[in-house]
């Protein structure tokens, strides 16, 4: 049985802010970040909760938490209503926010898991039992000892994980989890979510600009802008629907011009190489390679899928306009 | 209870051990604070060199009064005047990762940010206070202790809800520090001396506003068996703990509705 873990209906949140008008006069305004969301998360998924910056994810996922009081509408989190019973639901989530840590700062990060063992009154045993797994997955025993403050940008974040995941949170939010960080961190952060979520059936709700880490870990993802949800549904739906559009890249024996097939458009020509646009499902590859070959001698080709940021961004223009 | 002490036990020891690097600076500041507020007491018996007495209260009768405001207030000094700290958590977005923990915002703040060297100024407090003890002459009852004590926990709780108070304004976005300051290191001040001393005008404030006429003036009446000038209800001289009590709900709406206002950074 699946179970909505989380539920957001209808909410809202408007912050009024004060924008100068002249010398000394403020005007107030209101800003929208998040407007009229209504989403649910079912317990066990990984959720990719993308969006052009100042979208609206981090104030989403802040009222998710309890931090904000939403302006209107209902958010409910394990049954919770996190701004009413913050403590409580604490407990049962994990945060990071890849902006700042929640280290302690001057101490050895070991030092930082075991202040976090006793606010959240983790058990001993279970504590070592995790401390274990996190610092075999994360490879963390070379820095344990090292103050946060001289630790770098991945090995903190690896930190930061462990901190979120100690007290075997149902839910975690990821707030730009890999911001910063080299493929090889980027890759152990991201096998380390997914055996989490397989393992434990954690919860994530993830928000990053990297769409390779979409690509990655979440089936399903949610697109937001200017406050409202432009898009929810899972990847291969996203590229049907946005980026179908395929390129097959030839090399022709000898440059010539620009090849003349039905259901490809030629977009570049450089030398003996052509790049070949088409619609992936209006015609399979090898169909067009077929045609292609047809009409000139190939020496090599290759297809190449369109890039998720193109689609992504072909979404948030279409949401803006 | 006893849970939520250790907790707070190992936070503290936490935040002197990053110190700890700072050691000697730490000594100095402890031993700069003792002597600050030693020079204090000094100013106090300059005064009355010149006068016999003030307002009809004696000189270890002042120190009384003296010892009394200043183990209270550096009781919320070393505990919770900390919450001033609570613009740069804002700022600085560490006051999110307070709010996503199990455990009080208040109380993990006032952890974070404890200082050992304000120890300083409650040996100071405490000093004075068992020194006054044995000098005003009075026959120490069972009953004149527990007033004192009592006092001296409830005069904490007053000076500690009013630092929240004004801390809890920076949820609105105003700065109260100053107003803040005057009522409680200015209260400080303020509750070393008979009330008498002072205008009308403040008197009804330190009375019924800001209640630090009842840290250390209404309920040394009673220990020091002296005249109350203000009123016949012999009874406001005990009435210390039901206005701590009183400030301390004032104090825990004011910082629920401000963290429900709390807005969090844009960034
Ligand atoms: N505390 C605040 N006070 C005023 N405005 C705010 C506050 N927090 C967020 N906003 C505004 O709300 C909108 C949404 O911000 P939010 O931080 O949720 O965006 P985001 O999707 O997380 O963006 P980014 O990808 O840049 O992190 C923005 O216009 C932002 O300026
Ligand atoms: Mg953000």
């Amino acid at each position: 049985m699946t179970q909505e873990l989380i539920q957001l209906r209808d909410v809202t949140k408007t912050f009024t802010v004060a924008r100068k008008a002249g010398r000394v006069r403020r005007r107030f305004e209101q800003v929208h970040a998040v407007d009229h969301i209504s989403f649910t998360v079912a317990q066990g998924t990984m959720v990719g909760y993308i969006g052009p910056n100042g979208a609206g994810k981090s104030t989403t996922i802040k009222m998710l938490t309890g931090i904000l009081v939403p302006t209107s509408g209902q958010v409910r989190v394990a049954g919770l209503e996190p701004s009413r019973n913050r403590v409580e639901l604490a407990r049962r989530i994990g945060v990071v926010f890849g902006q700042r840590t929640q280290l302690w700062w001057d101490l050895p990060l070991r030092d930082s898991f075991d202040l976090l063992r006793s606010i959240y009154r983790v058990p001993g045993a279970r504590h070592a039992r995790n401390m274990a797994a996190f610092t075999e997955l994360l490879d963390l025993a070379p820095f344990l000892d090292v103050p946060v403050r001289q630790l770098s940008l991945g090995q903190r974040m690896r930190g930061e994980l462990t901190a979120a995941l100690l007290h075997d949170p149902d839910i975690v939010y990821l707030d730009e989890p890999t911001i910063g960080l080299d493929v090889v961190s980027k890759a152990q952060v991201r096998d380390f979510l997914t055996g989490i979520n397989r393992e434990r059936g954690t919860t994530v709700l993830l928000t990053t600009h990297d769409l390779s880490d979409i690509e990655r870990l979440c089936r399903r993802i949610l697109i937001i802008d200017l406050g409202h949800v432009i898009y929810d549904g899972d990847l291969p739906t996203i590229r049907r629907r946005f980026g179908d559009e395929r390129t097959l890249v030839v090399d022709l024996e000898e440059a010539g011009p620009p090849i003349d097939v039905p259901g490809a458009v030629v977009d570049r020509v450089e030398g003996s190489r052509q790049w070949l646009r088409f619609h992936g499902h209006q015609l399979s590859a090898s169909e067009l390679v077929a045609r292609v070959a047809e009409r000139v001698r190939l020496v090599d080709l290759a297809v190449e899928e369109t890039d998720i940021e193109d689609v992504v961004r072909r979404i948030y223009l279409t949401g803006r306009s | 209870m006893v849970e939520t002490l250790a907790v707070y036990r190992r936070l503290i020891g936490a935040r002197i051990r990053s110190q700890y690097q700072y050691r000697a600076s730490f000594a100095l500041f402890s031993v700069g604070q003792f002597l600050t507020t030693f020079v204090d007491f000094l100013a106090l018996l300059v005064v009355f060199t010149h006068v016999r007495q003030l307002a009809g209260w004696s000189v270890w009768q002042v120190a009384f009064l003296y010892g009394l405001s200043g183990v209270a207030f550096s009781l919320a000094d070393v505990f919770v005047s900390q919450v001033e700290y609570l613009p740069d958590h804002v700022k600085g977005g560490t006051f999110d990762h307070f709010l996503v923990r199990p455990r009080g915002a208040l109380f993990q703040l006032c952890a974070e940010e404890f200082e050992l060297r304000r120890l300083g100024k409650l040996v100071e407090g405490g000093l004075v206070l068992a020194l006054a003890c044995g000098r005003v002459g009075v026959h120490w009852t069972a009953a004149r202790i527990i007033v004192t004590a009592v006092s001296a926990m409830s005069g904490a709780v007053i000076f500690g809800s009013v630092w929240v108070v004004g801390a809890a304004c920076n949820f609105w976005l105003i700065d109260a520090r100053e107003v803040v300051n005057s009522f409680t290191y200015g209260g400080n001040f303020l509750t070393q001396y008979p009330l008498p001393i002072y205008g009308v005008v403040l008197r009804r404030i330190l009375a019924f506003v800001v209640p630090l006429a009842f840290v250390s003036f209404f309920p040394a009446l009673y220990v020091l068996g002296k005249h109350d000038p203000f009123t016949s209800l012999g009874f406001v001289r005990f009435l210390s703990p039901l206005v701590a009590g009183a400030t301390l709900v004032v104090a825990r709406l004011a910082w629920n509705a401000g963290v429900r206002h709390y807005r969090s950074t844009g960034s």
